[in-house]
């Protein structure tokens, strides 16, 4: 056979090429190709993300008023699903089966190799039951989430609420992920940073059931999570409960303010709405509900709601009367009462009152003839020679005063209000060279002048601290957190603030506010009236209380609610006293008595049927 | 005694300590695959690597039993051993307990042993003994089909348990018998029809037809050097196409190009046997025995792959790249492969292999051990292993060579052969080069059976090449 003994080195040369196209082949996995490494992380490591709990928010005295509860999201690896029993599974979740289907797809578009949420905010019952069964389930698992849990039924425009981040918000910052929440408004939203905290994360092994094995490298690459900080509001939880009950059935703000130092100890937008029904599975359809709702419980009006300021504004019309010398407190005009009153040109009704009045006795009356002239003075001051000129003065005194922008960087939905420029007069008129008595409305507070209660509140603010105020706030600046708070000085001498606020305490006892009157406590108020083309007027009333070293302001604004001594001077009077002395004298149970069962709208539990035949009154 | 000190002198101590090396890496690596950290002890008997290494201990004793009998044993017992191993694989037929669909274990005392691996060496004997015989001559047709009698009935008996991996194992005595004169063209075409086979399931049959009409006409140009001639084919080929086109159309009879295109070729090839017959042109002859070889391997291809069992499709449907269902039958040849992948240049280090300790590859024990080299180890120490079993491969071959005796040669040969056989295709399906059917790779793979069966296919031969000098003497 040796013819044949060459052969060997064929046949060894077939089995050294198959080993050097195995070699090859080995390095090209093993050292070129590096694409395996990740997908054998990818098999063993799963990286669990550790929520941290959001911070928590108190009131001013400490009374815990958001907190967190657990909730249970259930979470696909879609690569790892194999055909399982849907049936069952919907029925332990009590969904619908396309929704599942619906759901499970959308994560494999997602995609397949990182876990997204299948189903969110599972309740404890469900989870209890899903999690015996979840051994079934290949490439499912739960996570716990928290979600909020609220202490009271009531300010939800101040909490506002978290939602589900949207693709826009994760573009802009990475360290959020989908299913992550996010403040979507109130403080939840101006102090997300402050209250989310760090996300930690947990690296697990795990094999081939992904049943967890240990920690990946003993957790050297674990990061723990950091619990969001704490908040503490400036508001006095029980003073806000009751304003609410006052409130209830009515339209309208509250705002007051500690006008030493800018806190904000109440803040009622009503109709409001329970925040815990923006948790949870349904919170989509209740937002749906709430915002058909005529009454607009998602409006918040105390810093959203734009509102002439009605005859609060006299105080400031008089201040800055006096400031600029135009008129003295001795200066007297007539009115002629209901009969309206000729000035310059113009006639100007007023309610029957003795005559002539001094300064004080304006205030105190609320006399619109008076303010016509002193408005008509300001402007045609011989300093200025120009009506414009005037004008533009006075705009930058109103300004100071914390008016026609916003003040308050605690709340994102704070609107400018509207103290009009000049342009817009120029555009309106088609002259620069407009007379005072064009823009007449604005000297009781009317026409293009529009301010939120915040704002109004923040006017009396100036008129209590006699010449200041401080940057209304509702969280106290702790460190960490960048909200400034400053004094403001208002650039008029304490003189006059005195004569001013000396007629709003002579209104409180004698005059158009006597009805918010607290034994005892010397207050200072100016009510306010709305003329609403569109229906009743609204009840305004601007007060602080005591009259030295005052500890509240108050800004009530009621839509339609008639006269200011009405509903917005009762129900501030009430509120003062409750805050001030802790309990409403039995003098005043009867006043009380009327305002919480008085109702100003259609009952709420009617909204929904019968909404064709209600038509919104404003 | 004397006897004795001959045989230590005479033994190839190269190959024993190859053999051990394996043997131990192989032990090393079932530890690793296996590993759990409950179970710790290395001498678990409740355990694969304990049970592995009871296993190990017990082939050491049957390989010095065989180094200690006389090598006449062998040649002259060679068909009587292949009788009991065949009666063996039969009767487990009937006996046998069934285990990941194949019928094809003993079970005693709770241990399994398997007889188509020991059929391996008992057939190599039974090869051995028949070509070392006077009067085989591997071309005549008495010899090849003794040869295949001896083939056909245990690779019969293996596919009737359902082991077709097994049973493949024994084409690889086509290396045997080219070594032993079997024409080289035959050694070829082994290779070709496995192209084909690939290239059938992978490709149209239009575009295969296509490639071997060419190659023949293309070999006809080469051996007649007469171009007149060609194009007259070519333009035949071409008219009886188009003609039976027009006819399909005419008729509109339901039948697919690529049938057209082969009774165009049949009417060529039937009018080109005449002239081939009359002038006689021996080399065209064999060109057209060769194109309708391919094409009945082609067809022969598609109706057999009909025939398959659904995961041996899958199986291979995968191999070729055809589906990529990476959670179905892909996913065994995926695992593996980024388990082998991610080991890079040096490997995870011995235990640390993630695709490993977590059993994200099935059957790491046995079939894709390799895996667990390639992942813990590295390109390195996949390298190292390929190049031990190249090493040892390569020195049987050279030991074969050395042989006085033809039946020690040829047995030799086998034992290359088989191991060659194991080795190419069971790593190759951890990398994703080779269908997963499901072989041991020997030393490595856990299991009693695998593990004697190669040191007794192994043993003999020393012992054959240890007695290589007393032959004559």
């Amino acid at each position: 056979m040796n013819k044949y003994t060459h052969r060997k080195t064929v046949i060894s040369a077939i089995i050294i090429c198959v080993c050097c196209i195995y070699i090859i082949r080995l390095f090209y996995m093993q050292v070129i190709d590096d694409s395996f490494q990740m997908k054998a992380m990818m098999n063993s490591q799963r990286v669990v993300t550790q929520y941290p709990a959001r911070g928590l928010i108190y009131d001013r005295n400490g009374k815990l008023l958001v907190e967190n509860q657990p909730a249970y999201d259930l979470m696909v690896l879609p690569r790892q699903v194999k055909a399982f029993d849907t049936t069952e599974l919907i029925q332990i979740l009590g969904i619908e089966k396309e929704t599942l289907i619906r759901n499970l797809e959308k994560c494999r578009r997602y995609s397949l190799y990182k876990t997204s949420v299948l189903i969110s905010q599972i309740t404890a019952n469900k989870y209890a039951i899903l999690q015996e069964k979840l051994y079934k389930y290949p490439g499912f698992f739960m996570q716990t989430r928290t979600l909020r849990k609220y202490n009271v039924s009531h300010s939800a425009d101040v909490f506002g609420y978290i939602g589900e981040v949207n693709q826009a918000q994760i573009d802009r910052d990475s360290s959020y992920a989908p299913g992550d929440y996010i403040g979507v408004s109130g403080l939840e939203k101006t102090y997300e940073n402050v209250l989310k905290g760090t996300k930690g994360k947990q690296i697990l092994l795990v094999d081939n059931y992904n049943r967890i094995k240990g920690s990946y490298k003993d957790g050297a690459y674990d990061q723990p999570a950091v619990v969001g900080q704490n908040l503490t509001t400036t508001l006095d939880i029980d003073l806000q409960e009751y304003a609410y009950r006052l409130m209830q059935n009515k339209r309208g703000g509250i705002i007051a303010i500690e006008p030493s130092t800018g806190e904000i100890l109440l803040k009622v937008s009503s109709p409001g709405y329970d925040p815990q029904l923006m948790i949870g599975l349904e919170r989509g359809k209740n937002y749906r509900q709430l915002s058909i709702d005529p009454n607009k419980p998602l409006l918040d009006r105390t810093v959203s709601g734009a509102y002439p300021p009605g005859s609060t504004f006299k105080t400031l019309q008089a201040l800055y009367g006096l400031k600029t010398g135009v008129i003295t407190p001795a200066s007297c005009f007539e009115c002629y009462g209901k009969s309206k009153t000729p000035i310059g040109g113009i006639r100007m009704g007023c309610h029957n009152h003795q005559s002539p009045l001094n300064l004080y006795q304006a205030i105190q009356q609320s006399c619109n003839p008076y303010f016509v002239n002193v408005w008509r003075r300001i402007l045609e001051d011989d300093k200025y020679h120009d009506v414009r000129k005037a004008y533009i003065h006075w705009r930058d005194f109103i300004c100071s005063c914390g008016l026609g922008s916003k003040i308050c960087p605690d709340f994102s939905n704070e609107i400018n209000g509207s103290i009009p420029e000049p342009a817009i007069f120029d555009r309106k008129f088609r002259t620069q060279d407009w007379r005072w008595s064009y823009i007449m409305s604005l000297s009781i507070g009317q026409g293009e002048l529009e301010l939120t209660p915040l704002q109004i509140a923040n006017m009396g603010c100036v008129l209590a601290n006699r010449g200041y105020y401080v940057t209304p706030h509702i969280v106290r600046p702790t460190e960490g957190m960048n909200n400034r708070v400053e004094k403001h000085i208002v650039d008029c001498d304490r003189k006059y603030f005195d004569i001013v606020v000396e007629g709003m305490s002579m209104a409180a006892t004698g005059g158009t506010a006597r009805g918010a009157s607290i034994d005892s406590v010397q207050i200072c108020g100016k009510t306010g009236t709305a003329q609403n083309p569109h229906g009743e007027d609204h009840s305004i009333f601007m007060a602080f209380a005591p009259k030295d070293h005052p500890k509240i302001v108050i800004a009530i604004y009621i839509e339609n609610g008639g006269f200011g001594a009405q509903y917005a001077v009762p129900i501030g009077g009430l509120i003062m006293e409750k805050y001030l002395k802790g309990t409403i004298s039995p003098r005043k149970k009867a006043i009380e008595e009327r305002m919480l069962n008085s109702s100003l709208i259609e009952p709420i539990q009617k909204k929904s049927g019968t909404s064709q035949t209600e038509t919104p009154a404003d | 005694m004397n006897r004795q000190s001959e045989l230590l002198k005479n033994i190839d101590w190269l190959s024993i300590l190859l053999y051990t090396v394996l043997v131990f890496m192989g032990w090393l690596n079932i530890y690793a695959a296996v590993y759990d950290e409950s179970h710790s002890s290395i001498l678990d008997i409740g355990q694969r690597y304990g049970k592995q290494l009871m296993w190990i201990g017990a082939a050491f004793v049957l390989a010095i039993f065989i180094l200690l009998t006389d090598s006449k044993f062998f040649t002259a017992f060679s068909l009587p051993i292949y009788g009991c191993v065949i009666a063996l694989l039969a009767a487990v037929l009937v006996l046998g307990v069934e285990s990941h669909g194949a019928r094809s274990w003993f079970e005693v005392g709770g241990i399994r042993i398997q007889p188509a691996e020991f059929g391996k060496f008992a057939t190599c004997l039974a090869i051995a003994n028949v070509m070392s015989r006077h009067g085989f001559k591997i071309m005549r047709l008495s010899s090849l089909l003794t040869l295949g009698i001896l083939l056909v009935i245990p690779v019969g008996l293996i596919i009737l348990q359902n082991d077709t991996g097994s049973a493949l194992v024994y084409s690889s005595f086509i290396f045997v018998m080219y070594r032993e004169g079997l024409h080289g063209s035959l050694l070829l075409l082994c290779f070709i029809s496995i192209a084909i086979f690939i290239f059938t399931l992978l490709y149209p049959p239009m575009a295969i037809l296509s490639v071997i009409i060419g190659g023949s006409l293309i070999a006809f140009l080469y051996y007649r050097q007469n171009k007149q001639e060609f194009y007259r084919i070519v333009i035949f080929l071409i008219g009886c196409f188009l003609f039976f086109w027009f006819l399909k159309w005419l008729l509109e009879l339901e039948i697919d190009l690529d049938k057209l295109l082969l009774y165009s070729y049949l009417l060529t090839c039937l009018l080109g046997i005449y002239f081939i017959y009359k002038r006689k042109m021996k080399h065209i002859m064999l060109v057209l025995l060769a194109s309708w070889v391919c094409i009945g391997a082609s067809i022969g291809v598609d109706y057999a792959f009909d025939k398959l069992q659904a995961h041996q499709k899958d199986r291979i449907n995968n191999l070729l790249g055809i589906e990529t269902d990476l959670s179905g039958a892909g996913y065994n040849v995926n695992q593996s492969k980024i388990a082998i992948g991610s080991g890079g240049l040096f490997g995870k280090g011995f235990l640390q292999g993630t695709q490993t300790k977590y059993n994200f590859v099935p059957e790491q024990s046995t079939d894709f051990i390799f895996c667990t080299i390639g992942e813990e180890w590295g390109f390195i120490g996949s390298t190292v292993v390929i190049g031990l079993f190249l090493a040892f491969i390569l020195r049987i071959i050279y030991l074969a060579e050395r042989q006085r005796s033809d039946f020690s040669r040829i047995y030799g040969y086998g034992v290359a052969s088989i191991l060659f056989f194991h080795v190419a295709i069971n790593i190759g399906m951890t990398i994703g080069l080779a269908p997963v059917i499901g072989i041991p790779l020997p030393f490595f793979s856990y299991g009693g059976s695998s593990l004697w069966a190669f040191t007794i296919l192994i043993f003999i031969f020393l012992r054959l090449d240890a007695n290589r000098l007393q032959l004559f003497s």
